[in-house]
């Protein structure tokens, strides 16, 4: 047995086991705690389970699935026409833009193509849909953060939008609208006009938000350098749409991509912001609104004349075949692999929604924030939580 | 009120205690109601573009009878787990510390519930017993949002309290008084460099100590941009989730009647209280209309309160204590310093 007697390294011996009885006694087990299912902020059945040491994130995770449809077993025993009316259920707020790449998809398989009146018309309303949703994220985003009037502004002109589409498609929510092989119905009449009525009144809502919500020193000290995604973290989580552009990501699949729709002919820019922060995923979307007016206006302007439905079969059988289109939905890239064996039905349908990526990324970003953050990141990310689960 | 009881008729001790009662109960409810229909309903639907109540009474004034009975007819629910007498107790100890700080806001020069001479410290010291309430509340309710929204609230009022004190300090220094019917009296009888024409309502030498003041009642009533005790987005409602039915009424009628009594307490230390310039300060006309003169008062502050309300986002927990320990405190002892130097000097 070697005793230890010199009398300086029995004082340190001493004071590092104090210590330890000291920590033992002092540390304190984390709180956990569930956000959700039901939870103001999740707008929807998304469920967080932070593990919470005070205030401070120590590990989020989400758990999704609460509101799983299974869309995609259910395309299965649906007719190609009837899948529509299934899957613009997955993004509700921007609902058109569902069936825009589904049907693409479908049309790619067949080798049919829309007429060019109805390819406009299609991102025509492809556009407004995004209106109507992005504008909803700007006002959510004030409610979140504890500022309850602007949703109440977004609220009010995106019912001008919904007004609208209701008035093309007859529905507001849920249009229908797109066929294979072009649409269901040309424009009314006047309708041109009155859009652009309601353009105005959307640009009008984006400089009352400049004014009221931007520019606001609380949401900027709640906002900037908080939930900061660096450009190579989010494209190795698969991030898209507003979300990987607001970290300097030049990537848009509207300008990049380029199938079936038009916005290859008009002029417009794709926004980015360097920081990657809440506030510049906030500041994108802004933008994109803007943007999404003008390229709303040039469309309206440019329609070309014919008709809005190419010659296709009266029942739609679709030849054996695979294909995978995305387009940049409101919410991100949404894409649909299409494999079909020659039925009246799809064989397979695998959606790519952008939500569900989107939300993975939180374990990442979460830790180590302060409960008040998790809820403006979780806003700033914008998801829906049926493009979620779809 | 004793002394005006007394000279009108005489009246036995029970039949004062019962008058006084009534006139306490009034005292807090009308500021409160007044407040929730025209801030809380009116104003709030105006900035937000719509309506608001419009089906109960002429322009949806009967409403407020209607959202009673509504939280009446509720279900007083306990949570399985809560600590059953601390739970129910929570909402009475906040409206305690509401009904406690009436009395000290006088009405008229003749008009008061009770006259000690340092009626503004003991108004500052009962609007604290409010955390408590909260603490209890969050505590008992055993669920998670509960607890942290109450930790929350203890903290930011704590951290609030020494600006709204240090604030306060200032209007005492000049009044030379802790005697609320003495500010005011300071108020009438002051003199703006010899004029004496509106007399001298502090806001004019005090704005510093005003704006410190009201941002610090903001915090203390935990409303927008200091909600975060409650904040609805993230911590469902804070202290009040497990709440329902009349006690969740008591907590929303004692937050609301706080914000008016806090809006009085502004306007007699910085605005000159029952008293408007022409009339004599001393004369009984005051004690008619005095309390109406106070409630317009209390309505032009409180617009000032609830516009922030509902325009703000909230301040982030930190944020929020930064801007007390770094700003307001060290902003309303420099206010202290300038105004000693300055009553010394004048």
């Amino acid at each position: 047995m070697t005793a230890v007697d010199d009398p300086r390294q029995l004082a340190y011996i001493a004071g590092q086991a104090s210590d330890a009885r000291v920590n033992l006694e002092i540390e304190t087990e984390g709180m956990t705690l569930n956000i959700g299912p039901q939870h103001p902020a999740t707008h929807g059945t998304l469920r967080i389970v932070v593990k919470l040491d005070g205030e401070r994130v120590m590990r989020a995770e989400p758990i999704m699935g609460y509101m799983h449809r299974g869309y995609e077993k259910l395309v299965e025993v649906r007719t190609y026409p009837q899948v529509t009316s299934l899957i613009n259920r997955i993004d509700w707020l921007g609902s058109f833009a569902n069936e825009v790449p589904f049907i693409l998809a479908a049309e790619q398989i067949m080798g049919v193509e829309a007429p060019p009146r109805a390819q406009w018309i299609r991102t025509l309303l492809f556009e407004l849909s995004r209106i109507a949703n992005v504008v909803l994220f700007l006002g959510d985003m004030g409610v979140q953060l504890g500022a309850v009037t602007p949703v109440f502004f977004a609220f009010r002109d995106r019912e001008f939008v919904l007004n609208q589409i209701e008035a093309v498609t007859g529905g507001r929510f849920h249009p229908n609208f797109d066929r294979i092989g072009g649409l269901k119905d040309d424009i009314p009449k006047g309708w041109t006009e009155e859009t652009k009525g309601v353009l105005g009144r959307i640009r009008k809502f984006c400089d009352e938000m400049e004014d009221l919500v931007t520019g606001n020193e609380i949401f900027q000290a709640r906002t900037r350098g908080i939930g900061v995604i660096p450009a190579d973290v989010g494209l190795s989580y698969g991030l898209s749409g507003a979300n990987i552009r607001a970290s300097g990501v030049d990537w848009d699949l509207r300008r990049d991509g380029g199938i079936g729709l038009v916005h290859d002919q008009l002029d417009w820019k794709v926004w980015t912001h360097p920081d990657g922060d809440s506030f510049a995923r906030y500041w994108v979307r802004l933008q994109e609104v803007r943007e999404a007016c003008n390229m709303v206006e040039q469309l309206l302007d440019g329609i070309p004349p014919g008709p809005v439905m190419a010659k296709v079969p009266r029942i739609i059988k679709v030849p054996p075949g695979e294909a995978y289109v995305e387009t940049e939905n409101p919410l991100g890239v949404m894409g649909y692999y299409v494999v079909s064996k020659g039925d009246l039905v799809p064989y397979r349908v695998k959606i790519r929604s952008a939500s569900f990526n989107n939300i993975s990324i939180t374990p990442w970003l979460l830790e180590g924030t302060y409960v008040p953050d998790v809820v403006s990141i979780l806003a700033s990310l914008y998801f829906i939580l049926g493009d979620i689960d779809r | 009120m004793s002394d005006l009881l007394t000279l009108a008729v005489e009246l036995a001790w029970w039949q004062q205690t019962g008058i006084r009662a009534v006139l306490g109960l009034v005292a807090v409810l009308l500021p409160a109601g007044t407040l929730v229909y025209l801030f809380l309903f009116k104003m709030m639907s105006f900035m937000q573009s719509r309506l608001g109540p419009m089906e109960a009474g002429p322009h949806g004034s009967l409403q407020l009878l209607a959202e009673v009975g509504k939280f009446l007819q509720k279900e007083d629910i306990i949570p399985e787990k809560a600590d059953r007498i601390v739970f129910k107790a929570a909402p009475f100890v906040v409206l305690i510390s509401t009904f406690l700080l009436v009395l000290v806001i006088p009405a008229g020069p003749d008009a008061w519930f009770i006259d000690v001479d340092t009626g503004i410290f003991l108004a500052l010291a009962v609007s604290s017993i409010s955390v408590i309430g909260i603490l209890m509340a969050g505590w008992a309710s055993s669920s998670k949002y509960s607890l942290l929204g109450a930790l929350r609230a203890a903290g930011q009022l704590v951290a609030y309290e020494l600006p709204l004190l240090l604030a306060v300090v200032g209007v005492v220094i000049q009044a030379g008084t802790l005697n609320v019917q003495g500010i005011v009296m300071a108020q009438a009888t002051g003199e703006i460099f010899g004029w004496g024409g509106i007399g001298n309502p502090f806001i004019l030498t005090q704005f510093l100590g005003f704006a410190i003041f009201l941002i610090a009642v903001q915090a203390e009533l935990t409303q927008p941009p200091f909600d975060m005790p409650v904040a609805e987005s993230e911590l469902v409602t804070g202290y009040l989730t497990e709440y329902s039915g009349l006690r969740f009424l008591l907590f929303f009628i004692g937050e609301f009647a706080t914000a008016g009594i806090f809006a009085a307490l502004a306007a007699t230390l910085f605005l000159g209280g029952w008293y408007v310039p022409g009339i004599d300060p001393t004369s009984d006309l005051f004690n008619v209309i005095g309390p109406a003169v106070l409630l317009g008062k209390v309505i032009l502050v409180s617009f000032l309160i609830f516009w922030f309300r509902f325009t703000y986002p909230r301040f982030r927990e930190d944020q929020l204590q930064q801007l007390a320990w770094k700003v307001l405190i060290p902003l309303s002892l420099a206010n202290i310093v300038v105004t000693g130097v300055l009553k010394v000097v004048f």
